[in-house]
């Protein structure tokens, strides 16, 4: 798989991640290399396989009883917070 | 723009996908607290913030209150569903991905029938129910060119209900809706609060000609939050969309947003870009497999359902399908009609008490805005009333003036039929010493009714029952008033 | 008398009998790690403050004759490991600022047990790197020679162990990054089974690979520690429901009539000449030891390095869109809109590794390519899986070397991922599978130390530990200081 500069800047703007310029090449090259080595795959027999999402198949998963265990601590989750006014997360306006 | 002829030649296809907060005490993967109107981010702990290491652990009573959709709908409840990563970045997402469900939901294949307005029955299928996380909320007041982050909603259990595009008009999806909202209350999964926005409704709105094969290109209305304007907003799209073809526009598939305010809707700025979502199988949560026991015990669980009870309302007490449909719309109300009844003396009363729940009961809950379970006036004290009314104590116009101030007052109504003096006259010397007092102060009307002017009777009934302030048993007065003018 | 050079278990006897207290045995690595951290840039941070108060607080707890196995032991944790008021970076620029406001769950239950913190060890960025030189904080160093990676991408933990500047120190392995830098610092690590140990508090990188485990000189020092951290967690739900076995009880199971299969495809083309020889020796002296030996295969096993290469990135991309500059982590100055903080935030916060996955994950998830990417890599997930079964109806542990070779120069391989990737070939497998798997030290290949590798069906911890064990009791590879450090 050969990508391009293009498919590299549409797959970084779904990502929200800013290449420069000048890195763009040097991604452009290094995931087409990444996505030729992997289709490697493509060669093995998987036939009906049935796809493994986790390794603890079969297992089910464990639920929990509907209860409130949580205080509010938001001031001292917050303290990581770059920007906030009246204990809301600040971001540039939203636009719906 | 008239809409009727406009609408002519063209088939109107609306599906539904709802989503119906699950009334659960914690939020769905996290044990945070789910009430509404908490102050900012308090209800919001790491799991719910996505904070760097955190883990979700499924709430199993979200689960139990899906399957409980499930088996209410005739859906197949799947003994292995998967929950799945809907990767995006919004603010008001935490995680950059939304924790529901793609390929496997936990409920499949139901349907629900709802009755339109000219009395005919239509199903409407159940695509799939699944379960998901909510998102936070933006806030935009306040902030100068920014927005305000509340994670508080982040990781309220959904359950999303997708119909089948089966539905033909706005009356349609909304007699599916709110058939759909009368459910999920029975359930008790959902309180159905419309304005906290514990019940809310896309519509994907499509038209195409009459008799086309193919389903024309939808748009799907967000953020309408009232049964009102779940129609306005349809049925504007319905108008728009025709204008559009018929002006030989095309309808671009896109999110509209519905504007009560104006009216109409619009394309939704956020929604513009076409979104790759990546859905794949969260690798933080294994597969959820449902046991048959697990499923039979939640069947055990089911309360009847609204058309059982409406059903059973028909053939116990003898009511009209439009007025079981009415007293079932809720399970409060059907729960308060049916304790009436039977503190009334049964299906005998059936009638009167089902008058009475729908009429100056419900209007008074309406205008006072109170619940069921607050009303000032209980079943036992409203069937109290019932029975002077049975009993002839009152007459039924006396009967609404005691119910009144039996809600006012909170009081029952033998006391206030006692305090008032209200007990319904039926001595008949007292209402004879009343006619002739009315005779004797009105010999001209007296002359001019034996003279045949007979429609001076209701002059007469008028003048005897304010004699006795209203309470003269009608009948009897009628009786006793046409002998003496008579001249008996 | 040197107190670095013991064991774990050496010096757990020495708190219990009162030869030194634990104020002491922290003060001692304290003062080694001021000499020498800055050559091997391995802790990015040091607690010294709260180590010493938590070594009182475990004198105290020996005093009140209230001590565990554990209590007073200093150790290192990984910073990828969530610890309550203290940074907790994950070798990014984007969590330089962030301090950890709970403790995961492992620290949490080493804590409990009566461990001392010494610091947090440099990784490389996010996990994701085989040398550790992705770390927004600088490569680490090999103790055995400054030049040379230590592996990753707990590569910190490793040299801490290795330079013996913390007696043992957690780790997490999600491609090979406990026994991989294991192998290339000449320790002992251990890759517990899939949901043996709980991942809550863990910077997740590819959550159904991630496991935590130990690194440690011996196995036995593996053991002492991995009982403490293993057992079910219901803030996991991924943590498995079972008992933990008393892994230390269970060391000295006999190794005579174990099965012990060697993987016909790990001795393939890319594995070292000496490397391979040093592991054959090692395949020897446990069939001296009465081991049978027996050749097995895992046909598909040399496809574990593509098929992780996309799973891995594939979940990592979403795990890592948290990270969006709202919440916590580094934010851009001053975004012009809500597409710039993201974008910006996202790209000056992460290194170009971190990058590179990301993008490769978003891409083999994307519409039109997730079924031949990402379905595909999990239907080998598989055929792999099921293939490790297989050959674990025949024996009970399979044998062979940890990584191609011994550790290479820093900055040989940044530019090539693939060639880094290759790096995992041996390693990968176990993820794959949810597979437990250890390294321990069986040679040296001139001053560099070489792995030699041992993967046991699920849950089957004990049977890898006492199987290293019964090794070690016989070689004194794992007991090798670097002379640096001796």
């Amino acid at each position: 798989m050969s990508l391009t500069r293009k498919d590299v800047e549409g797959i970084a703007h779904l990502a929200r991640l800013e290449i420069t310029e000048a890195e763009l090449p040097v991604y452009t090259d290094s995931l087409s290399k990444i996505l030729s080595f992997v289709e490697q795959l493509g060669a093995a027999e998987t036939g009906e396989i049935e796809p493994m999402a986790h390794p603890l198949e079969g297992e089910s998963q464990r639920l929990r009883p509907d209860a409130v265990t949580e205080r509010d601590q938001h001031a001292k989750f917050q303290q990581n917070a770059p920007a906030v006014a009246g204990a809301l997360y600040v971001v540039p306006k939203v636009i719906e | 723009m008239n809409q009727t002829t406009l609408q002519e030649g063209w088939e109107v296809v609306i599906g539904l996908e709802i989503h119906a907060q699950l009334a659960t005490r914690s939020k769905i993967f996290s044990g945070s607290a789910t009430a509404y109107g908490a102050a900012p981010n308090s209800q919001a702990n790491l799991v719910d913030l996505g904070y760097p290491g955190v883990l979700p652990v499924l709430n199993r009573e979200a689960v139990r209150m899906a399957v409980k959709f499930g088996l209410a709908t005739g859906s197949k409840v799947a003994t292995r569903s998967i929950f799945a990563r809907k990767n995006y970045f919004y603010p008001d997402l935490p995680k950059g991905y939304q924790i529901s469900q793609y390929e496997r939901p936990i409920v499949e294949n139901g349907s629900l029938e709802v009755m339109l307005d000219d009395g005919s029955r239509k199903t409407i299928g159940i695509t799939r129910a699944h379960l998901e996380e909510d998102a936070g909320k933006s806030l935009h007041e306040g902030l100068a060119n920014a927005s305000g982050i509340d994670l508080n909603r982040a990781g309220t259990p959904l359950l999303e209900i997708v119909s089948e595009p089966d539905m033909r008009s706005a009356k349609e999806a909304i007699a599916y809706l709110k058939k759909v909202h009368t459910l999920v209350r029975y359930l008790e999964i959902c309180d159905g609060n419309m304005q906290e926005g514990s019940f809310r409704c896309d519509a994907n709105v499509s038209v195409r000609r009459f008799g086309a094969p193919k389903l024309g290109t939808r748009c799907e209305i967000k953020n309408v939050n009232s049964f009102r304007y779940v129609e306005k907003a349809i049925n504007y799209e319905v108008v728009r969309q025709i204008d559009v073809l018929e002006s030989g526009g095309t309808i671009r598939q896109e999110t509209r947003l519905y504007d009560s305010g104006k009216d109409e809707t619009r394309p939704m700025r956020s929604k513009e870009e076409a979104n790759d979502y990546r859905y794949f199988p969260d690798p933080d949560l294994l597969p959820v497999m449902i046991e048959d026991s697990f499923i039979e015990d939640v069947r055990a669980t089911l309360p009847e359902l609204p058309d059982e009870k409406a059903a059973r309302f028909v053939a116990d007490y003898g009511l009209s399908m439009y007025d079981a449909g009415v007293l079932t719309a809720s399970r409060e109300l059907a729960g308060y009609y049916e304790a009436v009844v039977s503190a009334a003396g049964g299906p005998a009363a059936a009638k009167l008490a089902a008058n009475w729940v729908m009429g100056d009961f419900s209007g008074a809950l309406n205008r006072d805005s109170v619940d069921i379970a607050d009303a000032h006036v209980p079943a036992s004290a409203l069937a109290g009333l019932l029975a002077r009314i049975q009993d002839d104590t009152i007459s039924g116009k006396i009967a609404k003036d005691v119910f009144e101030i039996m809600w006012a007052e909170r009081a029952d109504a033998d006391s206030v039929i006692e305090a008032k003096g209200l007990k319904q006259i039926t001595d008949t010397s007292a209402i004879e010493s009343a006619i002739d007092e009315v005779m004797a102060a009105n010999p001209k009307q007296l002359a001019e009714y034996r003279s045949g002017k007979d429609r001076l009777f209701g002059f007469f009934v008028g003048q005897s029952m304010k004699a006795t302030q209203g309470k003269a048993n009608p009948a009897q007065l009628n009786e006793l008033l046409k002998k003496k003018l008579d001249g008996a | 008398m040197t107190l670095h050079t013991r064991s774990v278990a050496e010096l757990a006897a020495g708190l219990a009998r009162k030869e030194f207290s634990a104020v002491e045995l922290a003060q001692h690595f304290l003062s080694r790690i001021e000499r020498s951290n800055a050559a091997l840039n391995a802790y990015v941070t040091v607690t010294a403050e709260r180590a010493l108060a938590d070594a009182r607080a475990a004198d105290e707890v020996r005093a009140a004759g209230r001590a565990g196995p554990l209590t007073g032991m200093p150790l290192a944790h990984k910073d990828i490991f969530c610890t309550d008021g203290v940074r907790t970076a994950c070798g990014s620029k984007m969590l330089d600022n962030f301090v950890a406001p709970y403790d995961a769950t492992v620290v949490e239950r080493l804590r409990a047990a009566g461990t001392v913190m010494l610091g947090k060890t440099n990784m490389d960025e996010f996990a994701m790197g085989s040398s550790n030189e992705t770390s927004w904080y600088g490569p680490v160093r090999n103790p055995w020679d400054l030049k040379k990676v230590p592996g990753g991408s707990s590569g910190g933990s490793a040299a801490v162990v290795a330079a013996r500047l913390a007696p043992v120190a957690t780790g997490t392995d999600t491609g090979g990054s406990i026994r991989q830098p294991a192998a290339l610092v000449g320790i002992s690590g251990i890759k517990p089974t899939y949901g043996r140990v709980s991942r809550y508090g863990m910077i997740a990188f590819a959550s159904s690979l991630d496991q935590a485990g130990i690194m440690a000189p011996s196995a036995e020092d593996c053991a002492l520690l991995l009982g403490t951290m293993a057992g079910f967690d219901s803030r996991d739900s991924t943590s498995v429901d079972r008992p933990v076995p008393d892994y230390v009880a269970e060391l000295n199971a006999p190794l005579a009539g174990v099965r012990i299969g060697v993987l016909k495809e790990f001795f393939a083309h890319g594995l070292e000449g000496a490397t391979g020889a040093l592991v054959q020796a090692a395949i020897d002296q446990y069939r001296a030891l009465g081991a049978t030996i027996v050749e097995v295969s895992c046909p598909s096993l040399p496809l574990s390095v593509p098929t992780y290469y996309v799973v891995a990135p594939a979940e990592c991309s979403s795990n890592l869109s948290r990270f969006d500059g709202v919440r916590f982590g580094h934010r851009c100055k001053d975004p012009r809109d809500l597409m710039d903080l993201y974008k910006r935030s996202r790209g000056e916060g992460f290194g170009a590794e971190v990058k590179r996955r990301i993008m490769t994950g978003t891409y083999v998830l994307s519409a039109g390519y997730y079924d031949a990417y990402y379905i595909k890599a999990q239907k080998v997930r598989s055929l792999i899986s099921a293939e490790f079964k297989a050959a674990f109806d025949k024996v009970d542990l399979l044998i062979g070397p940890t990584s191609p070779s011994p550790a290479f120069d820093i900055g040989a391989k940044v530019d090539d991922p693939i060639t880094m990737y290759l790096n995992d070939i041996y390693t990968i497998g176990a993820n794959l599978a949810g597979l437990p798997a250890m390294s321990i030290p069986c040679g040296f290949d001139g001053i560099l130390p070489v792995g030699l590798q041992l993967i046991g069906p699920h849950f089957g911890e004990s049977r890898l530990l006492s199987a290293a064990h019964a090794y070690q009791r016989h070689t004194d590879f794992h007991r090798r200081v670097p002379a640096a450090y001796a």
